[in-house]
């Protein structure tokens, strides 16, 4: 009998897959996750991620989604108390800072072990800070959020970290060069985390470089972060694109983990997430568009966070020198109909900006009025500087959106059609947020262009001193008469050691920037959402991400 | 014969070559760059500058193209910045190409199966219900855009019925064990059933998505296809005969039309990969064209100039071969 070729094609596939299978077999371990004596249940909640965490280690890190990981494995020094941006205890117990504010003592947790077993004391956390500020050049660049906050490394000049001691195995003693309100809320973002000195040395945690155009991480970062957290690192499968977290048993903290596994489900596309939440394949998702808020708080267990952000229209004088009067800025202020726009396009909870922070945070000045929609003011102050019929150039992102900005184009066709009405001709320009709008805005290319920021803690200077601290910044504030008074009063607000003179401080800059300078215009604040099928509970929305996913209560 | 297959072959390097150096340009002339998806509002102007500085940026174009060369001769393409950092871009390329394989063969085959078949009968009983019906079909196939297809494709199965998963390649709480990266082939080795079965219904409803297109188009090839034979004095003189239908259909009719049908199949196989920038999209399934659309919105430099370079040297090697082929059958193309 003649073989055909089709049957020689199949025999030979099925002998090689025989041969295969002879060298390939199930790995599997046990599926269900380790422990469970210890926990209350053993749970699975299944989250869907916009996109893959960039790194494990979150010194490394700058984006929210690998923050959400990292929030899930480790603890800082600081905390943040649920729900709130307040600073809370978390690894240190207490602090006290020194009179002048730059040595702050912190008294530590006692018992604690990282999930390797090494032990968390004052050593521990000096070895930590050491290891954050000894960087090489790849590091210096790709630690944004130390470069940002402590502003160099190695002890270089104008460096705010100053040092790391041991008092006793409890009390540790870190200097600072010169007092700031950030201190100590900082030490609780994810980026500063407690990490395990003896994992970090072993996976040569700091042995990132920058090649072929990016950074290549450490085997640390990888695959093997060690914290002290209520979570533990268990696999980051990259073929199918999750990354699976088990209960520590032995988790130190206040709230107990309530769940034995949590799987970070990436799905990068927002209809596909509502979709998997639909169909049960995940059990929650990060900021839901608006637009779907109604259906899913009838169908699903919508939460809804504070609003920790501001979103405003950047003004550049040195780009249009039309914007050197302060007439023109604030008839452009008034043209604009934010009740409108906040009604129209923002989600239910959202509010109109009255100052370039949003009401919670401390220094927030509550007798500031918002500039109220008034176009035949506007048309007024336009032709008292002599600018009735003026062209600018509006500038707004595409290719993204942001908690403070749902739907950037919808926003810019709002304002565009409120400042036409004034009689200003309106030239867009749009442009991709990674595809330039985010370099050429920064660097103050832009004549007038939205932006906004979400805070990472609850300091005014994480606002005031992000948009205005830098002179040749996004708005080029140094350029006015009152610039460079303004950056100082910034620079002193910050570095006031008492509390409330410091609040009192920033209140009235707050009112001078909104009533003489007007260099921007804030525009609104909108609460972003965090959903959950209706079967999981428990998980308080934070105004700042920092939601604990492993006190959710899965009911299946 | 051997000339000849050394000059296409240096043809086909020089090819590679110029398209290197035009998407080298082309990708760093688009405005902004990963740096700003990196970082985000989060950073000043000076340190932005100082990352560029430090991932190499900053040099003149020629200069960062003289080191891409130097770098890629030695087998290194860059690390993903932005689909997934720290990983090398080749690397990436290996690690998704069986998911993106894996859907495209299911998609042909439920192309072919359904469109072939369907074809032959439509012509066989021309202007019948079963014709205009699957003409209609086939016009939807092809006008229906893939993410409103999935969408609905989706709420059916996924959402309503609960049939079939939304989204992914395989559930995470299998635990399956990795062979191959074909997860369907990794099951059978290592006798995970489930596994395979699970990775089975995750391909389902992406590969009926990017299905669509290439069943829509064999089958309107294969019914005129069909309907050309049919006309044909040798169908009419094989009837004559008495040949059996049995016979007429498999060895005059199926055979010769089928010729138009296998070229028009090569060229869908071809454009799969297009179609699963959205299917992979929609269906959040990563393989090769979840990573583009990624590293496009996060202009992951590396990342993009390997995949697109990878694209282009199947569609050199096959033209290669088929310029070979010719070269085979027909001696005279060798001296030209």
């Amino acid at each position: 009998m003649a073989v055909t070729k089709p049957t020689a094609a199949v025999v030979l596939i099925a002998a090689s897959a025989l041969t295969l299978s002879a060298c390939a077999s199930s790995k599997r371990s046990d599926n269900n996750a380790s422990g469970g004596a210890k926990g209350n249940t053993n749970a699975t909640l299944n989250f869907g991620a916009a996109g893959a965490p960039a790194t494990l280690d979150p010194f490394y890190a700058s984006d929210g989604e690998t923050f959400r990981v990292s929030r899930q494995i480790f603890q800082g020094l600081t905390g943040f108390k649920p729900g709130t941006a307040e600073v809370a205890p978390a690894l240190a117990t207490s602090w006290t800072p020194s009179s002048d504010g730059k040595t702050w003592t912190f008294k530590l947790k006692t018992g604690v072990k990282f999930t390797d077993g090494t032990p968390f004391n004052a050593d521990a956390v000096c070895k930590n800070f050491k290891r954050m500020d000894s960087q090489n050049a790849a590091g210096q660049q790709a630690s944004e959020y130390w470069l940002t906050n402590m502003g160099g490394y190695n002890g270089a000049k104008g460096e705010l970290y100053q040092g790391c001691t041991a008092k006793d195995d409890a009390t540790v003693e870190i200097k600072i060069a010169r007092p700031t309100s950030k201190f100590p809320a900082l030490l609780g973002l994810p980026a500063f985390s407690m990490q395990s000195p003896t994992a970090l040395d072993k996976y040569k945690a700091n042995d990132i470089k920058a090649q072929g155009e990016g950074f290549v991480y450490p085997a640390y970062a990888n695959a093997h972060p060690v914290g002290t957290g209520p979570m533990k690192f268990q696999s980051y499968d990259k073929t199918n694109k999750t990354v699976t977290l088990v209960r520590n048993d032995d988790y130190a903290g206040d709230e107990k983990p309530t769940i034995a596994k949590l799987v970070f489900q990436i799905i990068p596309d927002e209809t596909a997430r509502k979709q998997a939440l639909s169909a049960g394949t995940i059990d929650g998702y990060d900021l839901p568009n608006p637009v779907d808020w109604p259906s899913l708080k009838k169908d699903d267990n919508l939460e809804i966070r504070p609003a920790f952000n501001i979103l405003y229209l950047g003004l550049n004088s040195q780009v249009d020198p039309n914007l050197k009067d302060l007439k023109v800025r604030q008839a452009l202020y008034y043209a604009i109909n934010r009740d409108q726009l906040v009604k129209s396009l923002l989600p239910s909870g959202a509010s109109v900006a009255t100052q370039f922070m949003p009401k919670t945070v401390a220094g927030y000045n509550d007798s500031l009025q918002p500039y109220k929609y008034d176009p035949a003011k506007a048309k007024q102050l336009l032709s008292e500087a002599g600018k009735s019929g003026m062209s600018i150039t509006l500038w707004y992102p595409t290719e993204v959106t942001r908690p403070y900005m749902p739907a950037p184009d919808k926003i810019f066709n709002a304002i565009k059609a409120n400042w036409e009405a004034v009689g200003i001709k309106v030239t867009p320009k749009p442009l991709p947020w990674a595809g330039g709008y985010v370099t050429q805005t920064q660097n103050g290319k832009a004549s007038a262009y939205l932006m906004g920021w979400t805070g990472d803690y609850d300091t005014p200077d994480n606002f005031l001193g992000s948009f205005f601290s830098d002179p040749k910044g996004q708005m080029s504030v140094g350029a006015y008469p009152w610039g460079a008074k303004f950056v100082k009063d910034l620079a002193d607000a910050d570095s006031m050691v008492d509390e409330s003179a410091r609040t009192a401080k920033y209140e009235q800059i707050n009112k001078q920037v909104m009533e003489q300078y007007l260099p921007g215009l804030p525009i609104s604040s909108s609460p972003p959402a965090i959903v959950f099928s209706k079967k999981v509970t428990g998980v308080t929305p934070s105004p700042l991400t920092d939601e604990h996913l492993w006190t959710a209560k899965v009911d299946k | 014969m051997l000339r000849y297959i050394l000059r296409r072959l240096l043809q086909a390097v020089l090819v590679m070559f110029v398209l290197s150096l035009l998407l080298f340009a082309w990708l760093r002339s688009l405005p902004g760059g990963p740096v700003d998806a990196m970082l985000g509002e989060r950073a000043t102007p000076e340190n932005r500058a100082a990352m560029r500085k430090t991932l190499g940026l900053d040099d003149p174009l020629p200069v960062q193209y003289l080191r891409f060369l130097d770098n890629a001769v030695h087998g290194n393409f860059g690390t993903s910045t932005g689909v997934q950092s720290g990983t090398d871009a080749f690397s990436l390329f290996w690690q998704r190409l069986p998911a993106t394989v894996e859907l495209s063969v299911f998609a042909i085959i439920i192309a072919l199966v359904t469109a072939i078949p369907l074809g032959y009968f439509a012509a066989k009983r021309h202007g019948g219900l079963l014709d205009t019906g699957s003409v209609v079909l086939s016009l939807i196939g092809v006008a229906v855009p893939v993410f409103f297809l999935g969408f609905v494709l989706k709420y059916f199965f996924s959402i309503e019925w609960n049939l079939l998963p939304p989204t992914g390649r395989q559930s995470a709480d299998l635990n399956a064990t990795r062979v191959t990266n074909f997860y369907v082939l990794d099951g059978l080795l290592t006798r995970e059933y489930d596994a395979s079965w699970d990775a089975i219904k995750h391909l389902i409803l992406p590969a009926i998505a990017l299905a669509t297109i290439p069943f829509a188009i064999i089958f309107r090839i294969t019914r005129a296809s069909v309907l050309d034979v049919l006309g044909e004095d040798y169908v009419r003189t094989a009837e004559a005969k008495g040949l059996s239908r049995r016979v007429i259909r498999g060895r005059h009719v199926l055979r010769n039309a089928m010729l138009p049908v296998v070229t028009t199949i090569g060229l869908q196989v071809g454009g799969l990969l297009t179609g699963a920038v959205l299917t992979e999209t929609v269906f959040a399934f990563p393989g090769l064209g979840d990573a583009l659309a990624t590293a496009f919105t996060t202009r992951d430099y590396p990342v993009l100039q390997v995949l697109i370079l990878m694209a282009a040297l199947g569609y050199v090697i096959v033209n290669l071969l088929v310029d070979l082929a010719y070269a085979v059958i027909d001696p005279r193309v060798r001296t030209r």
